[in-house]
């Protein structure tokens, strides 16, 4: 997911870090403009598209039957998966999912599962048999930086935004969402800590920290990526950093 | 897997471990003999094979930096590694593991030193008990060192987790199914800095304060042991 940078870009956007500005006049902790559309594919079950600034993720949700895990025969199924199409990108290639897109979605995947966002215990149908599985696919549309924050909140909107399948075997009176887990990524550019990076940002940025909240303030799931370090305050700033946000944040799923 | 009443028993573990001990480990530096690099970790039940081959010449060429040398790694675990047969290949996890561990030596590599070529590093999991990321990371930095790649510290690695709502270090395969979190983290000892940090299950602020400060020890012990075997290899006295 890493682009090149010409090095008076880079060099620009790590003098401004320095003094603290960024390239589009942000303050560090400030998102760019956030976008929660949902109900937009009536062929899902549930959807939302997120805007974050430039840019755009769609996400869907589809319940469909499935077998279980073995080792879980009554509980439901959960899976997410993401596509880096090449239309939202020219970095993008088409092809099996690469690196990037993996951790895309297994970092969305770890959120929303290790939360239990989802009572997956009551989507059993038929022990050992039939389950439910919540398919959250991930579409990329317009990469300018951050899928990660966008792709998360779109997943959970999509969550909130599901209309039950019309199907006999679906007993619940409404789908069992539980918990709204929120990730957010803090990026650090020459030891200054920024939420919400842009694309130009996430090229040169050092390391990156992504945490996703649950409402009362806990961690779900974390995900250090980035060929760089971060330090032990960092890694705390950049908590108290995300705990605020995802509040924030939180607050477009309304 | 049955599943035992309680994980933790008057303050000790099921193996008789306090929260904040570290199962038996033993490293060995320069196992292969074909390898540029290698190292050999045992931490409890986990056996891991790290190897290093170059700075090499980049194959397919269109992936060499012209200012850079490029870190390859590829995490991999034997079919028989685990109770139930791993299909052989790359599948997600192992694709998203091989690049948190890039991204955890590369801040010690001094890759501009090797324009156009790639330093591969190789990490086999023979047999799996938990914690074969940080292991692995453990392994390939002892690798990395012992083909002689400059680079400004080690990496050590451990994971902490929650059982029981106490904060334990480096996880067993039982405690990591039926505890409730799992936070990988590896550092660079000297100046103390974090270059892997993941997790998965719950913490509150003051759990995960709590967690950072074990990991930090943990990966220190893990440190001097890691140091040893390239003392052992090289013949360098204590002083």
């Amino acid at each position: 997911m890493y682009g090149i940078v010409s090095s008076v870009k880079r060099d620009y956007i790590v003098d401004l870090a320095k003094h603290g500005k960024r390239v589009d006049g942000r303050g560090f902790d400030q998102f760019r403009d956030v976008s929660v559309r949902t109900d937009v594919i009536k062929s899902a079950n549930g959807s939302a598209e997120v805007k974050i600034g430039n840019t755009r993720v769609l996400v869907g949700v589809k319940i469909q039957h499935a077998e279980p895990f073995p080792d879980m025969p009554e509980s439901g199924v959960l899976m997410v998966n993401a596509e880096l199409r090449p239309l939202a990108s020219p970095s993008f290639e088409l092809g099996p999912p690469g690196e990037g897109a993996v951790e895309l979605a297994r970092v969305v995947d770890r959120g929303i599962r290790e939360s239990d966002a989802i009572a997956l215990d009551k989507l059993g149908i038929k022990s050992g048999e039939d389950v439910w599985a919540v398919f959250i696919d991930i579409h990329v549309l317009d990469h300018d930086g951050n899928l990660i924050d966008a792709s998360a909140l779109g997943a959970t909107a999509a969550l909130l935004n599901i209309k039950p399948p019309e199907d006999e075997a679906w007993t619940l009176q409404e789908f069992p969402i539980q918990k709204r887990p929120v990730a957010v990524t803090v990026s650090r550019i020459n030891d200054r800590l920024m939420v919400d990076p842009c694309l130009d940002e996430e090229d040169v940025a050092d390391a990156r920290l992504t945490i996703t909240t649950v409402e009362d303030g806990s961690i779900c799931a974390m995900q250090k990526g980035g060929a760089g370090y971060l330090s032990r305050e960092q890694i705390e700033e950049a908590y108290h950093l995300a705990r605020t946000k995802a509040e924030e944040l939180r607050e477009r799923l309304r | 897997m049955e599943k035992p009443e309680k994980l933790i028993v008057d303050g000790k573990r099921l193996d008789g471990r306090m929260p904040d001990e570290l199962r038996s480990l033993r490293i060995e530096a320069g196992v292969l003999k074909r390898a540029d690099g290698s190292a050999y970790v045992e931490l409890g039940e986990n056996k891991v094979l790290a190897a290093v081959y170059g700075p090499r010449e980049m194959h397919p060429r269109h992936d060499q930096q012209p200012d850079t040398a490029v870190l390859r790694c590829r995490y991999n675990m034997a079919p028989f590694s685990v109770e139930d047969r791993k299909r052989p290949g790359p599948d997600r996890r192992s694709v998203e593991i091989s690049k948190v561990i890039r991204e955890a030596l590369e801040p010690v590599l001094f890759l501009k030193l090797y324009p156009r070529s790639v330093i591969d590093v190789f990490i086999e999991i023979l047999q799996a008990d938990a914690g074969t990321r940080t292991a692995g990371i453990n392994a390939a930095s002892v690798a990395l060192a012992d083909a002689g790649i400059p680079m400004r510290d080690l990496v050590s690695a451990v994971a902490v987790g929650k059982v029981e709502d106490t904060i334990v270090l480096d996880l067993t395969k039982e405690e990591d199914q039926l505890g409730t979190t799992d936070m990988p983290i590896a550092i660079v000892p000297r100046k103390q800095l974090v270059t892997l940090l993941q997790m998965d299950g719950h913490l509150t602020e003051d759990e995960f304060k709590r967690a950072l400060d074990l990991g930090f020890r943990g990966c220190a012990q893990i440190y001097e042991v890691q140091r040893q075997a390239l003392r052992e290899k090289y013949g360098v006295k204590e002083e």
